[in-house]
């Protein structure tokens, strides 16, 4: 198997002795060129990797902040051509890009075919939250075609064996959500985090990254200190989101991502 | 999926049915879609419904409160003037769930997962609601039984369906308004999905149809069995023979699963859904999931979806807010695809004459769901004429939609 961008992202963040950093945005929100600056800003500013989120109807694992930012973003039109249109930006700036979906605007869009315009487009690969390694047919096989990662969630609740089928079928990176819950931040890191991240490395050599509810520095800081990486979201989203002009956003969005980047640093 | 070479697949209840299989497919259908942090709560309950329904006791407790709370068996009527003068002279019989305790057939399911949530030592109990039935028969079995209750509806839904979101309040469950989307079935049905994610712990998530992840739709069903059983029954003995058909209201697809189910193994008698086919087949202006629908995965399950060229789901309409809904239970897809039901659109003016129909020629008030399956029994009983026989599955009565009625015919 071929080392990844993401795999490589995560593993330049362990040589320099700290978490990578993975940011998440909504493709197209609040429109696409902000979208797609605030992305740029965000890997200049020393995100890894940038998890693109593809808008959907109905985001059952989303709170209202990012729920709120992908309906606006479809009502704006955008559509998984402007999805791929960012990913593509963002790897050709060089960092390594992950779409964020639903599993059904890409089992409508053909699961061959996402992954063939993906992987044209420069992405990394997909992460799946509502996607289980039962319901998963050809994407194992149709991704590894095309080079593409699978990151997967474990969840506080998941059994040893849910764990071991599910990293099994990852690529790239596991997904630890560390609570149980949708996207939205809260005030302190789960205590069940760190249990869950050493639970899973009992099943895999992958890098385990956190991610719900972290939006802080020290929160980053702390989930540094047991992951491989951490995942930010929401915090950005409501950034952009509160920001009075497009230009404000970018610059709430690179100051946040610079701050993280501090936080995620051990010792 | 590979569908050239389905693997053999075990029945998950081989004395129910020969779908689903272990993990809820009904062919191609259902399966399990969902968050991992909701993958340990749907193995636990579908090893504990499992458990439970070979468990006598269990079945006991369940068929007394179906009997002695609910009802149980509900009445078969013979609509003679509503034959006569609307459905081409055909004899139609009414499977009475409108006389079920709460008022609709909602109540046969909610008090089995009810006392499964007891079962497994949850104490809080949440719903989805659309008309507003499955949340009164939700509070209705939470109060009879000492379970906190939340029941999250959509906005317009609230507004249209008023009624009921007073017996829900009065019977002591909190009702929560759904901002989101077009503030109906689907977007309650979201936030409820929400909402169980974090509280799993302590909650089950009562899900008011034949949808979302196994084992919801294959549960329900076996919940909702009795109407056609007990029917089934009922019409034999009543004229000695079976129906001709079979006619039900779908919505996610319950009472029509309900009714339908103990006829599937009686080829010659047809099964006839009705789905919400609003005031035209443009996109967006209907609840035809099943006509207008496509592939695809919603709400947990595989199924047919109505959705736009990108998956994402369409905006729905339906004058009937139990109906209103972009989605279907895997079941009928199963049944759709492979011929043994057949489904069609009825529009909201074929409905409201429908439920005016009946109002006039038998003094009964149905829901304007099942106003959708008189509509339907109406065009059927035309085709078969006077030698003909039909079964309709009365789901629900009227009372929560006098004012839309009202509204309707100007009254
Ligand atoms: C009376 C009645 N009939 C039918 C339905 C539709 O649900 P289903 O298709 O699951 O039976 C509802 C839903 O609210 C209802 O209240």
């Amino acid at each position: 198997m071929s080392s990844s961008a993401v795999t490589t992202a995560f593993a330049k963040a362990a040589a320099e002795n700290r978490a990578a950093l993975v940011g998440y945005l909504p493709a197209g929100f609040p429109d696409k060129d902000t979208g797609i600056k605030a992305a740029l800003a965000m890997a200049r500013a020393g995100a890894d990797v940038i998890e693109v989120g593809l808008p959907y109807s109905d985001p059952l694992m989303d709170g209202p902040v990012i729920a709120d930012a992908v309906y606006r973003s479809l009502k704006g039109g955008t559509r998984v051509k402007d999805v791929l249109d960012t990913v593509a930006a963002i790897s050709t700036a060089g960092t390594a890009a992950l779409v964020m979906t639903y599993w059904n605007p890409v089992d409508h869009y053909g699961v061959a075919a996402f992954a063939r315009d993906l992987a044209s487009a420069g992405g990394s690969g997909l992460i799946t939250p509502d996607l289980t390694p039962e319901e998963s047919g050809d994407w194992p096989r149709v991704s590894d075609e095309h080079d593409l990662d699978r990151v997967y969630l474990v969840a506080p609740s998941s059994p040893h064996a849910r764990i071991a089928a599910i990293t099994r079928l990852c690529r790239g990176f596991v997904y630890a959500a560390s609570l149980m819950g949708i996207t939205g931040t809260r005030d302190s890191v789960s205590a069940g985090a760190a249990g869950l991240v050493a639970r899973t490395r009992e099943h895999t050599t992958l890098p385990v990254a956190v991610g719900l509810g972290v939006s802080t520095p020290e929160q980053a800081h702390e989930v540094a200190g047991f992951a491989d990486g951490v995942i930010v979201g929401s915090a950005f989203v409501r950034r952009l989101a509160a920001a009075p002009t497009p230009q404000d956003g970018i610059a709430a969005v690179r100051e946040l991502t610079e701050a993280l980047a501090v936080g995620v640093r051990r010792g | 999926m590979d569908k050239t070479s389905p693997p053999a697949r075990r029945p998950a209840e081989p004395d129910i049915a020969p779908v689903p299989d272990g993990t809820g497919h009904f062919g191609e259908f259902g399966g399990l879609f969902a968050p991992e942090s909701l993958m340990a709560a749907l193995e636990q309950l579908a090893k504990e419904y499992e458990a439970a329904r070979h468990d006598p006791r269990f079945r006991a407790e369940l068929d007394d409160l179906l009997r002695d709370y609910a009802s149980r068996p509900t009445r078969v009527t013979e609509a003679k003037r509503f034959g006569a003068e609307h459905a081409g002279g055909c004899r139609v019989l009414l499977k009475r769930e409108d006389l079920a305790h709460t008022g609709s057939h909602k109540i046969n399911n909610v008090l089995g997962q009810v006392l499964l949530t007891k079962r497994m030592s949850k104490t809080r109990v949440i719903a989805e609601t659309g008309a507003g039935q499955h949340g009164v028969a939700t509070a209705t079995a939470c109060a009879l039984l000492g379970l906190e209750c939340a029941v999250y509806m959509g906005e317009e839904d609230t507004r249209r369906q008023a009624l009921n979101v007073s017996r829900m309040r009065m019977l002591g469950a909190e009702v929560i308004p759904v901002t989101a989307g077009t503030r109906t079935l689907k977007d309650a049905m979201n936030e409820a999905f929400r909402d169980w994610v974090t509280t799993v712990d302590y909650t089950h998530y009562c899900i008011g149809s034949v949808g979302g992840p196994h084992p919801f739709p294959m549960m329900v069903r076996d919940f909702q069995r009795i109407i056609g059983v007990e029917a089934r029954e009922q019409v034999l003995s009543l004229t000695g023979r079976l129906p001709d058909a079979v006619v039900a209201c779908v919505g996610g697809g319950s009472n029509a699963i309900g009714v339908f189910h103990a006829f599937i193994p009686d080829g010659g008698v047809r099964l006839v859904g009705c789905e919400a086919g609003g005031d035209g087949d443009a996109p967006g202006r209907n609840a035809a999931t099943l006509t207008y629908g496509s592939t695809g995965v919603l709400h947990g399950m595989r199924t047919y979806v109505l959705q736009d060229d990108e998956g994402q789901t369409l905006d729905t309409h339906s004058i009937s807010a139990g109906l209103d809904y972009p989605g279907v239970g895997p079941e009928h897809s199963w049944l759709k695809d492979t011929g043994r039901a057949e489904y069609r659109s009825v529009s909201d003016a074929e409905a409201m004459e429908g439920f005016a129909a009946l109002c006039r020629t038998e003094g009964i008030i149905p829901a304007i769901e099942s106003s959708h399956a008189l509509a339907g029994a109406m065009r059927v009983g035309r085709e078969l004429g006077p030698e003909g026989l039909i079964l309709v599955n009365l789901s629900g009565r009227g009372d929560k939609d006098v004012a839309t009625a009202s509204a309707w015919f100007g009254v």
